[in-house]
């Protein structure tokens, strides 16, 4: 598998201060790799470095096989698409004229502008002045500037802020679309429950270093946390059914008919069997594992060996 | 060269856009031609013939408003986009750092060009249509029009430095200004002063011709009024610059047009976003 980016103990340094510490990553291509982070844990200055819109202080990346910042790099950004936190265009300009610009810088033509402009819904709102528009409109024509000359890397700095709930199944649907044709895309997000089916892998920094780099599964057994049980069983049973689930489970929640238990992951499997046995009147049974949320508190917040 | 020429016509459409253009060439225009018709009032009927006088009123008057003009365009052009964050956007684009300056300075320069021949022209035009000047007049007109645009890009030049070696915006305006009021201004005074101050002897005589080259708004003076007698001798400039010939007031302006964009090329090479 070729790596669309490579990146060996990369750091970067302000000052005194570091925002980014020692990251080394291996993005292969076609992969969805999601970063999370708090606010200034390193994302958008990973993305920078990647671009080459700033110098490492220690360590080298590679992005298609080019180091940032070179000459042969910045002819390679035709095929790299990127969108900015919080984008911007000048205000004076219209969304199409703006687009037009950057679809120039990337040699397409005005085809391609019109048919991106129509899939992130701004043809009507085309020929009017971004001063216009709404915060929404503008993260739509951001959207559409990174998709223009059908890039092979994509870099998405929270993308779909400003969205709304259409418009953000919309930007997943180009992004799997994207993916299915080969393009690689690193995008870094707060919303977590919308990335949680869609990564392959989730990268979480964490003030400037990587504490964790894994698949979603991958995270959840190095995170360790239980896995909860939610049954539709009589209240009064409650105590039975947590002895039923083995040694390290526990009541967490009982209201009217349901039942939830917190069970060790390496448990689980025993503990259904168990319970689906059918003595403690069990009716119904969800296996309900860590959301990203819950794992990602755990990497962003503690000492994690990655 | 085609990018370059991308980012040249956007500056360009935005100036169009943002009425820079519009108010630019309608400046120059109105005092080009009120320096004309009313300016000239005054001198009665001298040896200068109207569009002499008007080169002579004009050029001491475009030494204080073409910098200002071409500071205040491009004052903010690097560190402005900066700030909005559109700077961003175009270095994660296929286009050098280099392309960018160089662009930007085309549409800019452009602009100075096209507000400048317009805006003067316009007087022109009008003394043209009320008096007969002489070809001579006509050729120093040209000049006049030709070394403005030169002045006004040496200032996009020197904007384009600040712009790029500053963090904030409002840092680059107050520097445009102090910039301006050295060159423009206070240059002069202090040269003014070290002549009255050695009587013009010794080695202050002797670099006076380059300490006028030092300056851009000096090298534009020489370089309007100088390169003919009849305007020279309405402002007894030629006493200073005895034998210099046009050519070295022209490099002067060429080079501070060239040297600052280069020192600018270097620090936005070097800038981190």
């Amino acid at each position: 598998m070729i790596s669309v980016i490579r990146t060996q103990g990369l750091t970067k340094r302000y000052g005194a201060a570091t925002a980014l510490d020692g990251l080394t990553l291996d993005v292969p291509e076609g992969e969805l790799l999601a970063l999370l982070g708090h606010n200034g844990a390193g994302k958008t200055t990973a993305m920078k470095l990647l671009l080459g819109l700033t110098r490492p202080s220690i360590g080298e990346a590679w992005v298609l096989g080019a180091k940032p910042g070179t000459q042969e790099a910045v002819a390679l950004r035709r095929d790299i698409g990127f969108l900015p936190e919080n984008v911007t265009f000048g205000d004076a300009m219209t969304g199409f004229e703006a687009l037009t610009f950057y679809a120039r810088l990337k040699g397409e033509g005005r085809n391609a502008v019109l048919d991106l402009l129509e899939r992130v819904g701004l043809a009507e709102a085309a020929k009017n002045r971004i001063r216009t528009y709404s915060k929404g409109m503008r993260q739509r024509l951001g959207l559409a500037q990174a998709l223009l000359g059908r890039p092979r890397l994509l870099l998405l700095d929270e993308p779909t802020t400003g969205l709304d709930p259409v418009l953000r199944l919309t930007f997943f649907g180009f992004v799997e679309e994207l993916k299915r044709a080969g393009t690689t895309v690193i995008l870094s997000s707060h919303v977590l429950t919308e990335l949680e089916m869609r990564t392959d892998r989730i990268a979480i920094l964490r003030q400037g270093r990587l504490v964790a780099c894994n698949t979603l599964d991958g995270l959840r057994r190095q995170a360790g946390l239980p896995v909860r049980i939610r049954l539709k069983a009589p209240p009064e049973q409650a105590d039975s059914l947590a002895r039923a689930a083995g040694p390290g489970s526990r009541i967490t929640f009982v209201n009217g008919r349901t039942v939830e238990l917190s069970v060790d992951a390496g448990d689980k499997m025993a503990a259904v069997r168990n319970l689906a046995a059918g003595i403690h009147g069990v009716e119904d049974l969800d296996i309900l594992p860590p959301s990203l949320e819950e794992i990602y508190a755990v990497f962003g917040s503690r000492e994690v060996q990655p | 060269m085609r990018t370059t020429l991308i980012i040249a016509e956007k500056e360009i459409r935005e100036g169009l856009r943002n009425r820079w253009v519009a108010a630019a060439t309608l400046l120059l225009a109105t005092l080009a031609l009120a320096l004309a018709f009313v300016g000239s009032t005054p001198t009665g009927e001298v040896a200068a013939g109207r569009l002499t006088v008007t080169v002579v009123s004009l050029s001491s008057l475009s030494i204080y408003l073409l910098p200002l003009i071409a500071l205040l365009l491009a004052f903010d052009t690097i560190v402005g986009e900066a700030e909005r964050g559109t700077l961003l956007l175009t270095l994660a684009y296929p286009v050098s750092r280099g392309r960018i300056i160089v662009g930007k300075f085309l549409g800019h320069a452009a602009i100075i060009a096209f507000a400048t021949v317009f805006g003067f022209g316009a007087a022109a035009v009008a003394i043209a249509a009320v008096a007969a000047p002489s070809a001579a007049e006509w050729r120093s007109f040209a000049g006049l029009i030709g070394s403005s645009v030169l002045l006004g890009w040496v200032f996009l030049s020197i904007a384009y430095v600040i712009s790029t070696a500053v963090r904030e915006r409002s840092t680059a305006a107050g520097i445009s200004i102090v910039v301006w009021l050295f060159l423009v201004l206070l240059y002069d005074m202090g040269l003014l002063g070290l002549l009255v101050a050695t009587g013009g002897q010794g080695v202050i005589g002797d670099i006076t011709p380059f300490l006028l080259l030092a300056n851009p708004c000096d090298a534009y003076r020489l370089l309007t009024l100088a390169g003919f007698d009849a305007a020279g001798s309405l402002t007894g400039l030629a006493v200073a610059t005895e034998g210099m010939s046009p050519a070295s007031p022209l490099a002067a302006l060429i080079l501070w047009t060239l040297a600052p964009l280069t020192v600018a090329w270097g620090l936005f090479k070097r800038r981190e976003l």
